[in-house]
């Protein structure tokens, strides 16, 4: 440890105070300088279990279940909960009551509620059904652009500009996503380049974030380096975010690189709800515990509850009548030993 | 991974996944079936053909406390040893180590522990009087020249204790290490720890033991494993440990998940440009067959989205 600070040398004599401590988890912030990575003092979660996360669901959720889990999910400590999404119920019927959902919420007031509007139509449906943040989904593939929402990736940024000016009209605030950030089910290998395209056209007409999805969880710490390093050229980091699948289990790691790299938003899913669409009865969404677990054993903050992430979660696995994907919940159902959350 | 020392880089060109086995162990505790031999011949003999360079086969311990490795002489007789591979045994005592010699053993492993409670409850002595038993299994050992691997299990914290002092597990991982052992894996036995718990962990430990004898044994109880093996990494280590199909459930947590899986661990590893020698798909092949034979899913999401997945991600 020939490199550390004389003041840093001295802390390290007195490592058993590390848990009782807090002024010592922001040291161990600046110690991890020392393995030549930094991470942010404080990340920010976007919940996208309400949309994300049951819209990928078999099971179409009663509008009062929905409104009942964001309601305890506004109650955790997060800052963003996607609530629902305002596209025509013949594509997305587990979304048709969106208006319902909107509306039949209790906002909290340090809480946003984005939802998703793929058109203007959409725009306008939402803002009178009072949405004060939106969404545009935006993709790094054609083929899945052509697949997901018909039409190519041109065409579509055609269609969010008429949202984003609209929104910019009434001061709502637009979210960006590009899917495929890591790979398309159908085109396979995406080029950061591509990535950094999108991203880029999304941000300058207007979105204060993107978020990079690995729609089909296929990413890795290498890849998610790579096209960090290649979109960070084009996008602030500070107006960047990831949205990490765990079909291959990477999503942890992959959310942990993307930390390293100065990410400091990351999408989540309480119980990681939501399947992979793209293979059938695997895991989609990365689980917000699992999540939440792994950036306050880091000292990282949150400002979220984790416990009362984790009852949210049970509360709508127990309506889904299915278990709940996150390792942390599972093993604080039934663990004897006292992990500390 | 640019900013990787270039040491830790020519380390992680070079790793070897060791396939460990008593998560079998403890599965089979919980499952209450003993699994045929056969099968476990089998599966240790699909295992040889993977690619991996270690395979930890049985365990030499009484089988009034583990009846499911009974048959262990039969099991390391009856497996095809390929050349190029390693088939450590678990040798909890001198007379363990003798049957396990006797049987054709040509690698031994113990297994300290950083917890005083854990290893009274586990192995019913003091972290003390274990280390007297293994000093006598490593001394027996070095005159036969066989290698002895060290295990440090509740590396990052235990059932009964909770939080366990970094300085505790350098402690017993130092002992080991002094005393003969090649390797010593350090276990997140009950997989609460984070990348923050691994890195002051490693951090400490890496003061008495060199970065090239430690391994990293995760549980992904928390679903912690993998970022926690990349820590890892990331600190120099380059010997990781996993099981097939993630097999082995926590026995401090009914229900929930034990070992990491290898699979999930490799597919990390090869996007990453780093080289393991494995191949997975061969691995996925050996968790298919064990699954089947023990009725019950893989643990493993890389196996889960390969045997359902109609996009191509490439292995």
């Amino acid at each position: 440890m020939g490199n550390v600070p004389t003041t840093v040398k001295h802390c390290l004599s007195y490592e058993q105070l590390i848990e009782d401590y807090p002024w010592l988890r922001r040291w161990l912030q600046e110690d991890k300088t020392i393995t030549g990575h930094a991470y942010p003092e404080f990340v920010k979660i976007v919940e996208v279990g309400p949309r994300d996360g049951l819209q990928n669901e078999k099971e179409i959720v009663p509008t009062g279940v929905k409104i009942q889990l964001i309601d305890m999910l506004s109650g955790t400590g997060l800052s963003v909960i996607e609530a629902t999404s305002f596209v025509s119920s013949k594509w997305v019927p587990q979304m048709a009551d969106h208006t319902d959902v909107l509306r039949g919420i209790q906002r909290a007031s340090n809480v946003q509620y984005p939802v998703l509007t793929p058109n203007l139509q959409g725009f306008q449906d939402a803002v009178a059904a009072g949405a004060t943040e939106v969404a545009v989904f935006g993709s790094a593939s054609e083929t899945f652009s052509k697949k997901n929402i018909n039409c190519s990736v041109d065409e579509s940024m055609l269609r969010f500009e008429e949202v984003i000016n609209a929104a910019k009209k009434r001061q709502i605030p637009v979210r960006g996503y590009v899917s495929c950030a890591l790979g398309c089910p159908h085109e396979g290998h995406i080029e950061p380049s591509k990535v950094a395209e999108v991203a880029k056209r999304l941000y300058e007409m207007g979105c204060y974030e993107i978020s990079l999805g690995d729609t089909i969880g296929i990413g890795t710490p290498g890849s998610m380096l790579k096209m960090l390093q290649r979109v960070m050229k084009d996008v602030p980091i500070n107006a960047l975010a990831v949205h990490c699948h765990d079909t291959y289990g990477q999503a942890l790691p992959n959310i942990l690189t993307a930390l390293q790299m100065g990410v400091s938003v990351v999408d989540s899913a309480v119980a990681g709800l939501g399947g992979c669409p793209y293979a059938q009865g695997s895991s989609g969404n990365v689980s917000t515990e699992d999540v939440l677990y792994m950036l306050h054993g880091m000292g990282i903050e949150t400002g979220v509850n984790i416990a009362k992430v984790i009852e949210a979660g049970s509360f709508i696995c127990s309506a889904l009548s299915r278990e709940t994907n996150s390792k942390v919940a599972q093993a604080r159902s039934t663990a004897c030993c006292d992990a500390s959350l």
